[in-house]
């Protein structure tokens, strides 16, 4: 077994440090070491999306990520997104457009599409399909699911151009 | 799935990555964005006791844009690719062949040096490349040395890359005149049941130069000389279609697996180059 490796990261705004070895994945050490539980494990396989978090900015699959490689990094996860008592905007959509069923998938979409609408801020449906591609859902077909997100984009701008 | 366990480095320097790649030989693998890769050491068919992550060398990042030649880093991702707007101005083909290529998230992480690196007859950056006629910048314990794309592939997997070398970036002139990258694929992000890059350079209102070349058709991309060598001179006339695509079949060598059977990928092929070149045309 290899040695472990002093691993720092900041989840949530959060500083975490803590011994690991560098083979651990990232979403089971926020899992299983941290007990932040909202990323999922879905196929384990980077096709499903259910582990998406947000790294250094980008939208990443997190089973497809050693720990080592994150070293250092600024993660946010859905915890970081929204809470029970104030719900983000996003969030809000997805209950009231009904953009989920199970839920299993729910903090990957949700999480993929803060990224999304931060760089497609008023998206078509074309683009909302596009930028989802990496998410699966066996529930809902999809539909409600692009329905909450242009909601949520509507929204967000309304609320943007109101602040200006 | 939990890989078996590695040492891990994080190297600043390409010299740091070469002394550790010299020290472990065959027991050392560079990572780029990881997503063949670590896919690979989770399922256990890929053991890599040291692990060299290559995320902080900031000489395997970036594009430039020099007069008409374009290099590109090895650690430049799909992501930065498909946003650079002089790339996307000056060789558009690529930003349209790396829009089809898997999924966002994987495209935050996938790098042009490891999609031409790896070797996987199902990456679509090595066909590009070989389109392009791009030079690949490699560098050793004996310093550096430039290779075709297409002399690069050897079979699946299997590269003119030594294994105490890294890639270090592509290079290769601004294409002139229409483009198009046609990928077909069972569902998004999927790997290509086949794909066709071409590059048309029309004058005079006829085809005055064209590069062809196939994706995930045989162990390796195939540049089809032949295919070219049919539109030269053409107004790509649907006579021209078929002989371009007559000789295209010629130089494939598909096998069967789970996206069909040998006719299939064949009947594919033709499809998807008569599109590519038709599309490119109008481009020209």
């Amino acid at each position: 077994m290899s040695d472990k490796m002093h691993i720092k990261l900041n989840v949530n705004g959060e500083d975490h440090e803590f011994l690991a070895e560098p083979r651990d994945l990232l979403i089971y050490t926020l899992r299983e070491k941290l007990n932040i539980t909202g990323p999922h494990v879905g196929c384990d396989t980077s096709h499903c999306g259910a582990c998406t978090v947000t790294l250094n900015g980008k939208s990443v699959k997190s089973c497809t990520m050693f720990v080592a490689q994150a070293n250092g990094a600024e993660i946010t996860t859905i915890e970081g997104i929204g809470q029970p008592d104030a719900l983000h905007v996003l969030q809000e959509s997805f209950r009231e457009h009904h953009g989920l069923q199970c839920g299993f998938c729910t903090p990957g979409m949700i999480t993929r599409a803060t990224k999304l609408l931060e760089e497609i801020p008023n998206p078509t449906e074309k683009e909302v399909r596009f930028g989802m591609a990496g998410n699966i859902c066996r529930c809902t077909g999809y539909q409600n699911i692009v329905k909450s997100i242009l909601a949520a984009a509507s929204e967000l701008n309304a609320a943007q151009e109101a602040a200006e | 799935m939990i890989p078996a366990a590695f040492d891990y480095y994080r190297p600043k320097d390409v010299e740091g990555v070469i002394a550790l790649l010299q020290e472990h030989g065959d027991d050392a693998r560079v990572l780029a964005g990881g997503h063949s890769l670590i896919p690979m050491m989770k399922l256990r068919m890929a053991e890599v006791p040291h692990l060299i992550d290559l995320q902080d060398i900031a000489a395997l990042k970036g594009i430039t844009i020099d007069q008409d030649t374009i290099t590109i880093g090895a650690m430049v991702s799909q992501h930065e690719l498909i946003n650079h707007d002089g790339l996307s101005a000056a060789a558009p083909i690529l930003r349209e062949a790396a829009l089809q290529i898997a999924d966002p998230q994987v495209r935050y992480m996938g790098t042009v040096g490891g999609n031409i690196a790896n070797g996987d007859p199902g990456n679509d950056m090595p066909g590009l490349m070989q389109c392009l006629d791009a030079q690949i910048n490699l560098l050793g314990p004996d310093g550096s040395r430039t290779v075709a794309a297409r002399d690069y592939y050897e079979a699946a997997y299997m590269t003119d890359r030594e294994d105490d070398e890294i890639l270090i970036s592509v290079v290769f002139t601004a294409p002139v005149g229409g483009f198009a990258y046609e990928k077909q694929k069972r569902k998004i992000g999927d790997y290509a049941t086949a794909a066709a890059a071409v590059q048309i350079a029309k004058v005079d209102g006829k085809v005055a130069s064209a590069s062809i070349a196939m994706t995930n058709l045989s162990d390796v991309p195939v540049w089809s000389q032949g295919a070219a060598d049919e539109l030269a001179g053409s107004v790509c006339e649907t006579a021209t279609l078929k002989a371009a695509v007559a000789a295209m079949l010629g130089d494939i060598d598909p096998t069967e697996d789970n996206r069909g059977p040998v006719a299939f990928k064949r009947h594919v092929a033709g499809i998807i180059l008569t599109r590519a070149i038709t599309r490119a045309w109008d481009r020209a």
